[in-house]
């Protein structure tokens, strides 16, 4: 039979049940990988549930450094019999299916063009251990050790990997490197071991490290200065505030009186969070909150009266799939279009869109610069694939020198050497307007925020020319927002084209392997751009103009990013294809490529709703 | 359009301790309708602040919206303002009174921004104890929106309309007693010597103090029938007893009858004194205070005054343990860890 065979490049997909504690094993292997040089992106697959619904981990390795999901599964590792006839049907041709033996297993879901590999885990465990806990926890280190056989895996990696993680809890040490040697000892007396996948130390992972977008967020909310947090729980966003507390629990105690340099309120509602923090900014701390989709919507009201108020405000939207609770622990960019227009009314918000962890923790930093230079609100549109997924990322750094910018601010000294104030008159030119906090001077600088019209003295009018004005100046502020924001970043083919990709966020590193790809394999050469932040400044139109057509890479049904390239430059359709995935997995490398071949095969596909739907999990090239 | 008060100073104007008259303390000229009660409340609140010495700019004055939202522009025109969305300024206060805690932070809020859209903030802020003066200035009615019923109407009350309300009242005192305040007050637009002390007390009370005002809305709601008029709440209103507030920087020169009155001090160290108290009435019991409030509506009639304090409350800052230096005025030095830390988080992610 065929056997899949490969070095330091494959897709490995475990298949476990959610709350056993197979999380730590998965990552335990991820890691070890990783510590043998080798890029790995592992990726979880959970159900809205906490414990008894099956559960993924998919770990992309490749050691030229692709760190999209690729298609296709390579190794399934099934100790799920919920899930067997499911995992086992997504195996390539010639790969292989790994599964625990203990019970027999269903001769319908045997299939001919798979290596079948059993391994009676359940029965090791009960030989070995008698608490029940242990057997369930185990179970899963013990795989971990017969893979490391299988795989030909450096031994002393996972060795060293446990004395690390238990550093602090030394007794865990030596009953899970037993563990490991069980699996290992197992599967290399009784599977010729090892199969056509192997991995060999590599140089490939330099300084880079592993993180998860989340706790990157909410290092950055510290290094940012945010003092006040304002959230409500929902998945997938709860560990930026999580990840923002056990850093401040560390580094914001007032050394002289032990007292805490932050707050952190868990609100009743979103609609609460939000106001939480537009009060804190307004009064001069710097605030955020973090949420997703459902929050958003919730959300919308004050996000109009911040913007239209000029408040500054940080949100962190980290994205899963919609609408309304959707699929709520599966990923999705789809909430593009209800956070660039949010709110009722003519309203037009700032959005960021990090591609890894290391830009979460730079431009969730950067956020509060952005929030109180440009005294409006600033949305963070990452995802729950980024989020909560351990990805490789540049180290994270910080310059020493680097001062917060606060933004145009009067203080006491200049109100009373007589400045002129008034709250929403442009001095500068630039259509941003001095603001003061409250408490600054007794007799000066004092005015009334509200969302109601006023004059630029803050006073309460409904004039039409004065609301004009004042609409007009916000349009005008935000042609100077798109010199403050991260712009778009261009990697040209190696030829000359007349077409190119578009892209943000975690499609990023799939669009660059299917590039790759469609470069290397089928001689198709595309430009691409992926675009930082909205708005868009003009480097994004003139690269749409100098291109034929532009494939929009995106993650939700209704080519949200597309829609807003046209509304923003008025772009005719013709102009900009799309390229969508919105199963609520990561897109993957191959579904990409499969899209844009069609495309130049076949010219412009049927309508999305009249073809037929093709999960892009079990694509295949 | 709004027009700020000319401000001539009469030479004989009284000036208070840091030399302000009271009309340093009002705000542009109301555009609320003649003889609403919620213009009669501003003036309490100009006058408080004006006794108490409140440097004007140590206030901050957020509200909601509706006719008694927009109120805060017609006092305190030396303060920073905030007219946020319905029903939400207690979120903006929670976020503003976490920036900063030495400000004083005054709520203006109506009874539809209170007891309905905003029900749930409004819950929430109570049980935080955030330190925070919050007036609902009660008429029964949505007065911006042309009168109609709110979740505070009485059962039966009938508005300019006509029609009888047939749904039951929510009692705001009631409430947020349950829900944890501190300080629970109720009184009446147009008794300005019961409310002026109350909201003396309710900025000296550290934590969350509720003053439910009753305050006509002579436009959709001050007709025969209804329980939020003038008439009526002048014939129903029984008061707890007499609230005698007095300033830290004073003494006491009122001379009490022995055993009728009873001191308190306030966290700033100003003290008030209740006498010809209601006997039931222990406004230091939750209990007590719950069940004389039941006694009051079931007999159909307003129990005013102070109806609950408790002297021993912790705000929020205080259970929190937030930093005494308002978070406002911490910088990098304070909040930057340095990219030493970063180095060391870097090296346990590889
Ligand atoms: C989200 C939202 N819904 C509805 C309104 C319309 N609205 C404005 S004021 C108001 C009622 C205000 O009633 P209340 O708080 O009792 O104030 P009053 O005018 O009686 O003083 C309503 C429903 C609004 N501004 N915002
Ligand atoms: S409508 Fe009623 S509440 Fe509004 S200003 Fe007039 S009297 Fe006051
Ligand atoms: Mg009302």
């Amino acid at each position: 039979m065929k056997q899949i065979k490969s070095v330091n490049d494959f897709v490995i997909k475990f298949a476990n049940v959610n709350g056993t504690g197979s999380a730590s094993a998965n990552n335990m292997f991820a890691k070890a990988l990783f510590r043998m040089g080798l890029p790995v992106s592992p990726k979880n697959i959970f159900p809205s549930n906490i414990q008894g619904l099956p559960t993924w981990y998919e770990v992309r390795v490749s050691e030229k450094g692709y760190l999209g999901r690729r298609g296709g599964i390579d190794i399934a590792l099934s100790v799920n019999p919920q899930s067997m006839a499911q995992d086992i049907q997504e195996v390539e041709p010639g790969g292989y299916f790994i599964y625990d033996n203990t019970k027999p297993l269903d001769l319908r879901l045997i299939r001919d063009d798979v290596n079948i590999i059993g391994i009676p885990l359940t029965r090791i465990c009960n030989e070995e251990y008698k608490d029940p806990r242990q057997r369930q926890l185990f179970k899963n280190v013990i795989y971990v050790g017969a893979l490391a056989a299988l795989l030909d895996m450096d031994f002393k990696v996972l060795t060293d990997l446990v004395a690390d993680q238990f550093k602090g809890k030394e007794k865990l040490i030596l009953p899970n490197i037993h563990a490991l040697e069980l699996g290992h000892q197992w599967a290399s007396s009784n599977i010729e071991c090892p199969i056509g996948i192997q991995v060999r130390q590599a140089d490939a992972v330099g300084d880079k490290i592993l993180l998860d977008g989340n706790t990157a967020l909410g290092l950055g909310a510290i290094y940012g200065g945010a003092t006040v947090a304002a959230w409500y729980p929902i998945t997938p966003s709860t560990s930026v505030v999580d990840a923002f507390e056990k850093y401040a629990r560390r580094v914001r105690i007032d050394p002289g009186t032990g007292r805490k340099n932050y707050a952190i309120v868990q609100a009743e509602d979103e609609l609460s969070a939000i106001g939480m923090v537009i009060g804190a900014s307004w009064n001069g701390a710097r605030a955020f909150t973090a949420t997703s989709g459902p929050g958003i919507s919730l959300m919308s009201e004050f996000l109009g009266l911040a913007y239209f108020a000029e408040i500054p405000t940080v949100l962190f939207d980290v994205q899963r799939a919609g609408p309304s609770t959707g699929m709520p622990t599966r990923t999705q960019q789809s909430d593009i279009l209800s956070t660039a227009y949010a709110s009722h009314g003519d309203t037009k918000q700032v959005l960021l869109f990090p591609s890894t962890p290391k830009e979460c923790f730079d431009f969730g930093a950067l956020s509060f610069d952005l929030a109180e230079r440009l005294q409006t609100p600033i949305i963070l549109m990452t995802d729950l694939d980024l989020g909560m997924n351990d990805n490789m990322s540049e180290p994270l750094a910080w310059d020493e020198g680097r001062r917060y910018d606060r933004g145009k601010v009067m203080t006491a000294e200049q109100l009373e050497a007589g400045v002129e104030f008034g709250r929403y008159l442009d001095v500068d030119g630039d259509a941003i307007t001095y603001r003061t906090y409250p408490g600054t001077h007794p007799e000066r600088g004092s005015f009334f925020t509200r969302g109601t019209s006023r004059d630029e003295q803050a006073v309460y009018t409904e004039k039409g020319e004065e609301y004009e004005k004042n609409m007009l100046r916000l349009m005008r502020k935000w042609d100077t927002i798109k010199q403050y924001v991260p712009e778009p970043e261009v990697i040209s083919a190696k030829q000359k084209t007349d077409d190119a990709v578009l892209y943000f966020g975690t499609s990023e590193e799939a669009s660059r392997e299917a590039l790759d790809e469609l470069a290397g394999r089928d001689g198709v050469h595309m430009d691409a751009m992926r675009v930082r932040a909205f708005p868009f400044n003009d480097d994004v139109k003139q690269f749409i103009e100098d291109h034929q057509q532009v494939f929009v890479i995106e993650q939700n049904r209704d080519a949200q990013l597309r829609t807003l390239l046209m509304a923003e430059f008025e772009f005719g359709p013709d102009k900009l294809k799309s390229v969508l995935c919105f199963d609520g997995t990561p897109i993957s490398a191959r579904n990409i490529r499969k899209q844009i071949k069609q495309y130049l095969e076949e010219g412009a596909p049927k309508p999305l709703h009249l073809t037929k739907i093709t999960s892009s999990a079990g694509e295949s090239a | 359009m709004s027009y700020q008060i000319p401000k001539f100073r009469h030479p004989q104007l009284p000036v208070n301790a840091l030399g302000y008259t009271k009309a340093d303390y009002e705000g542009s000229i109301s555009t609320l309708c003649a003889g609403c009660g919620h213009d009669s409340i501003s003036g309490s609140i100009v006058r408080a602040c004006h006794e108490l010495s409140i440097e004007p700019h140590k206030i901050a004055k957020l509200s909601g919206i509706g006719c008694s939202s927009k109120a805060p522009t017609y006092f305190l025109g030396k303060s920073h303002g905030f007219n946020s969305v319905h029903g939400r300024m207690p979120s903006v206060v929670t976020g503003a009174a976490m920036a900063n805690r030495d400000l004083i932070y005054l709520g203006v809020s109506g009874d539809g921004d209170t007891a309905s859209i905003g029900m749930g903030q409004f819950a929430h802020v109570a049980r935080r104890n955030l330190n925070m003066v919050y007036i609902v200035m009660n008429n029964g009615c949505y007065g911006l929106t042309k009168g109609q019923d709110s979740a505070t109407a009485d059962e039966g009350s009938v508005s300019k309309k006509g029609d009888a309300n047939m749904y039951s009242a929510i009692d705001l005192c009631a409430t947020a007693l349950q829900m944890g305040a501190t300080f629970v007050a109720r009184s009446f637009s147009g008794d300005k010597e019961q409310l002026v002390p109350l909201i003396k007390a309710a900025i000296s009370h550290r934590g969350f103090a509720l003053i439910d005002v009753v305050s006509p809305c002579v436009t959709f709601n001050n007709n025969p029938g209804s329980t939020k008029s003038y008439e009526f709440v002048r014939e129903h209103a029984e008061a707890t007893g007499t609230v005698d507030f007095v300033p830290m920087q004073k003494e006491i020169t009122t001379a009490y009858e022995p055993g009728s009155s009873h001191e308190v001090t306030l966290h700033d160290g100003s003290s008030i004194h209740l006498y010809k108290m209601d006997e039931d009435l222990d406004p230091f019991d939750r209990t007590s205070a719950l069940i004389n409030m039941e006694k009051h509506r079931t007999a159909g009639d307003i129990l005013t005054g102070l109806i609950y304090l408790n002297k021993d409350s912790r705000d929020l800052h205080d259970v929190m343990e937030t930093t005494r230096r308002p978070l406002n005025t911490l910088t990098e030095d304070d909040l930057c860890p340095g990219n030493q830390m970063l180095k060391n988080i870097n090296d346990s992610l590889r």
